[in-house]
């Protein structure tokens, strides 16, 4: 009996892995459910003895196994796509079965913890330290400092936090591993508990993943016995956007309101319940069973470029012929990514804008895509490299009308706490819409006798412009979190890139 | 059971646990389909909060409603990612499409981004939409 291999990762049963699985048992064979290879436009991809087919469908089955079908795609670990990368944090994609333990150890799975166990938990850190990696949630904070901070701040207990909100549009990286691989997220999180003295971990799930906290809750459970006396427990969120921010995180997980704090002092030093707490990303965690493998920390500090080490997990989302999870080495070019690997728009129009980084992150023009993927190279082009997502964008976009949409992203998901991003936003929109329908209307408060100082003429376009610039320089420097914070990105770049899309 | 008792057995089945408030309104919420002003005021009573504090938490999330909503609900991505695979012009026939029958909600991202439009009813997902497999997923909700 042939053995068939069908991702049950939530993209591929989104597009019908499901029915060509049925499909397969019907015609006899045994099917096994695996993670999936993250090449999203092959989904459902079906794997017989390491060779592909894909896209396929229920109707393409017999095909399929009488060797005829022309979706037939060769080896799947030879393809194009996976060729060029180098795949770590990605390592077992496609090739386990997520909820088996048995694949999990047969893939070296728990030997960078059974190594951290047996290290002194200052030693850890300073692997970690020497690893050079870099929160991966967006900030690409040293995760290895963060982490001598909770473990050199003195509390009663102490918390490792996964941020597993991964709400930005355009990233799906973390959803892969909660899915694909969840007991590499769970033996990372139970490395940094034993590197920070946490007993007890947290994974906050958003609630538009209802199959990562499935195969999160299952995969607990079959590993409390592993990872013991670390114990772990999966939350979900409850729709909040902001709750992605570390401090808004931790104020839900205590049954708050999900609004942001003010740091000082940082969740290293007053966390959750106002104890020393190491709150990092999905990939940041599942990054460390590679990384405290025997010299894991050397090899992972030679790949990538200047202060951005190690591999980045891009996600190539939105309007692209080839979309998918490319896991590589930090320093390849957009353009490599956009037009290489992700072959260009799926519409096939040329390109106008990629957004990288999600919703708060810059619009990127065509003649910036020889920007190298860095954290330092995007952040001196007024861009973000945040969670790795690249959403593409083709000609027929209008930017005016994305930059409204930041605004207005801004405006629905605004925690409330602070005044620039909660009443700057709607300020925003309502700029946006006045130049961009070129209404001219003098302010009616502005025209009453007593308001000496206000202009009586109304405004040009020009001074509209220049509101918004002010605007968003206001959001960025006075917002309390990266959500006022950076929405300006989208805006501004937007405007620098395409003004004609603002008359 | 009564509502009460059975409102009680979800505030003891996590009572024990750190920040057990979050948890308690999703069991609620799924129970009841609402958490409204009575619920509040149990569990405030319970986990030795002021009622405002309950409701506070409860009218800042979008998952949790104070009023229920019989009505079937399809969730349609309306994020970046989606827009670029042109969900906007889809919205108007799927408006259409669910009319007053079905509760058509905006969500920002449901971490399909490579194929969008995508779509989710309940525990169910839905990518590579056009405007005919949208209508018809509506109208079979």
């Amino acid at each position: 009996m042939r053995t068939v291999r069908v991702s049950d990762d939530a993209l591929a049963l989104a597009c019908g892995a499901d029915e060509v699985a049925a499909a397969f048992e019907r015609a006899g064979c045994v099917v096994e459910r695996v993670s999936g290879w993250g090449m999203h436009w092959l989904e459902p991809l079906v794997e017989i003895d390491g060779t592909g087919w894909g896209p396929a469908g229920a109707g393409d089955v017999a095909a399929i196994l009488a060797g005829t079908s022309p979706k037939h795609i060769g080896t799947i670990a030879d393809h194009p796509f996976m060729a060029r990368q180098q795949r770590l944090t990605f390592a077992r994609a496609g090739r386990t079965r997520p909820l088996s333990l048995e694949d999990y150890e047969a893939t070296g799975g728990w030997a960078g913890l059974s190594r951290a166990r047996s290290l002194p938990p200052g030693q850890v850190v300073a692997e970690v330290i020497a690893s050079g990696l870099r929160g991966r949630g967006g900030a690409g904070f040293p995760a290895g400092i963060k982490w001598k901070t909770v473990a050199d701040t003195p509390g009663l207990r102490k918390y490792v936090v996964c941020n597993a909100d991964e709400g930005d549009s355009g990233t799906f990286a973390d959803r892969m591993v909660m899915e694909g691989d969840p007991f590499a997220l769970i033996e990372g999180m139970a490395i940094a508990a034993h590197a920070v003295g946490a007993g007890q971990g947290y994974i906050y799930v958003r609630s538009e993943y209802p199959h990562a906290i499935a195969k999160l809750n299952a995969a607990i459970s079959l590993a409390a016995a592993i990872v013991t006396p670390f114990r772990l427990e999966v939350r979900v969120g409850a729709g909040a956007y902001v709750c992605g921010e570390e401090t808004a995180l931790l104020n839900s997980l205590e049954g708050k309101r999900g609004e942001v704090r003010a740091k000082p002092p940082l969740p290293a030093v007053a966390g959750l319940f106002g104890l020393p707490t190491a709150v990092n990303n999905v990939l940041t965690l599942t990054a460390l069973p590679h990384i405290l493998s025997p010299g894991g920390a050397d090899e992972y500090a030679r790949l990538g470029i200047d202060r951005s080490r190690g591999t980045a997990a891009i996600q190539l989302a939105g309007n692209i012929r080839r979309g998918g999870l490319f896991e590589a080495a930090f320093g390849m070019t957009l353009r490599e990514l956009i037009h290489d690997i992700g072959g260009g728009t799926a519409s096939g129009r040329p390109v106008k804008a990629a957004q990288v980084g999600g919703p708060l992150g810059a619009y990127i023009h065509p003649d910036q895509f020889d920007l190298p993927f860095d954290y330092e190279a995007f952040a001196a082009a007024d861009a973000l490299v945040g969670h790795g997502g690249v959403v593409v964008f083709d000609d027929t976009a209008d930017m005016g009308a994305q930059a409204r949409f930041a605004m207005e992203f801004c405006a629905v998901e605004s925690c409330g706490k602070c005044t620039p991003c909660r009443i700057g936003s709607t300020r925003g929109v309502e700029l946006i819409d006045r130049i961009r329908t070129g209404a001219r209307m003098p302010d009616p408060v502005g025209a009453l006798p007593q308001m000496h100082n206000a202009p009586k003429a109304a405004r040009s376009r020009e001074d509209d412009v220049g509101l918004l610039e002010d605007l968003c320089e206001t959001m960025r420097f006075g917002s309390l979190c990266a959500l006022g914070g950076f929405t300006p990105y989208p805006v501004l770049s937007a405007l620098k890139h395409w003004p004609e899309d603002f008359l | 059971m009564s509502d009460a008792a059975r409102l009680a057995e979800i505030v003891a089945r996590h009572a024990a646990r750190e920040g057990p408030l979050l948890p308690i309104l999703h069991d609620v919420q799924h129970a009841f389909g609402c958490i409204d002003a009575r619920a509040e005021a149990a569990i405030a009573l319970a986990l030795n909060l002021s009622r405002a504090e309950v409701h506070g938490v409860v009218s800042f999330y979008p998952d949790f409603r104070a009023l229920p909503d019989p009505r079937p609900e399809v969730q349609l991505c309306r994020a970046e990612a989606c827009q670029a695979r042109g969900v906007e012009g889809l919205v108007a026939a799927a408006e259409a499409a669910a009319g007053e029958r079905v509760r058509l909600s905006k969500v920002y991202c449901l971490g399909l981004c490579s194929a969008g439009p995508s779509a989710r009813v309940g525990d169910r997902v839905y990518a590579r939409l056009d405007e005919a497999a949208l209508v018809a997923l509506i109208e079979a909700t």
